[in-house]
């Protein structure tokens, strides 16, 4: 029996941004608030596992063609990829520096390179998380 | 002697939404013990504690815009999706409970989902022939 729900579908389509928002903001707040790569990490999931549940797996896989797995690994690759660019310029590994820049909309920007790795765990916690609940809730 | 300055107004205005707020909570919570069955019961937790949250959030976004003078985006942003999300998930809940047979409270008058179900039943056998799914037995 399929399971269709007008409400939910309808209320899911206008929550999901919310909460996709909400992530990407608790993402960059990180570095002076509460927040961080893994708790954006964990609300993105948790949007898109409220779109699995209101539609099906087939059809989100139609909209978003994505291998979780991929995803997963390319955020261990930033993390990785981070670390080992300190040692480029004779730091120690996994050293960090941040430097303040005038971008276009938001101003005097403190830009941190603590923020790439964040990107990096972010991405790693989306990958690990959907593959783990797409896996278990797959038919056979 | 004017003892009433713009601070003193906040805070009444404040503590008694916060009050109102926690009061209504409390009135769902006894609704929640008192009524007989489910569907009463997602009446009761579903509404009166939308309207407690509501009161509660509004209260503290009040209170820090003119205590200390924030403008807390994720508070207002939190008040839309309690409002979004709470009535759907008491209809889920409701629905859940009617498709897998909980019955009603005895002294319930009528029950007029059963008939339009029973309709929707046999227009889907009409249309699906033999292979239909019988679903009537699940049914209250």
């Amino acid at each position: 029996m399929k399971f269709t729900d007008v409400i939910l579908q309808t209320s899911a389509k206008i929550l999901v941004f919310i909460i996709l928002t909400f992530s990407i903001y608790v993402l960059f707040a990180g570095h002076n608030n509460p927040g961080g790569g893994f708790i954006g990490g964990l609300i993105t999931a948790s949007a898109l596992v409220l779109l699995y549940i209101a539609f099906d797996v087939k059809t989100v896989h139609e909209i978003l063609p994505i291998d979780f797995k991929i995803v997963g690994a390319v955020g261990l690759m930033i993390a990785l990829l981070t670390g080992i660019g300190s040692l480029v310029v004779d730091e120690p590994f996994l050293s960090q520096t941040f430097w303040y820049e005038d971008l276009p909309l938001f101003g005097k920007t403190e830009l941190t390179t603590a923020l790439v790795f964040d990107l990096g765990v972010y991405l790693a916690v989306v990958g690990t998380t959907m593959t783990i609940i797409l896996s278990i809730g797959e038919d056979e | 002697m004017s003892s009433l300055s713009g601070t003193v107004i906040i805070e009444v205005l404040v503590a008694s939404m916060v009050l109102l707020g926690t009061v209504l909570s409390l009135l769902s919570a006894l609704g929640f013990i008192r009524l007989p069955d489910i569907y009463t019961r997602s009446h009761a937790a579903t509404k009166s504690i939308t309207l407690g949250i509501l009161f509660i959030l509004l209260g503290t976004f009040i209170y820090f815009l003119f205590t200390h003078r924030v403008v807390s985006i994720r508070l207002l942003l939190g008040i839309v999706f309690v409002f979004l999300t709470a009535p759907v998930a008491g209809h889920l809940i409701a629905r859940s409970a009617y498709r897998s047979g909980v019955k009603m409270w005895d002294k319930s008058a009528k029950d007029e989902l059963r008939s339009d179900l029973k309709k929707l039943n046999q227009l889907e056998q009409y249309h699906s022939g033999e292979q239909s799914y019988n679903r009537e037995s699940s049914y209250p």
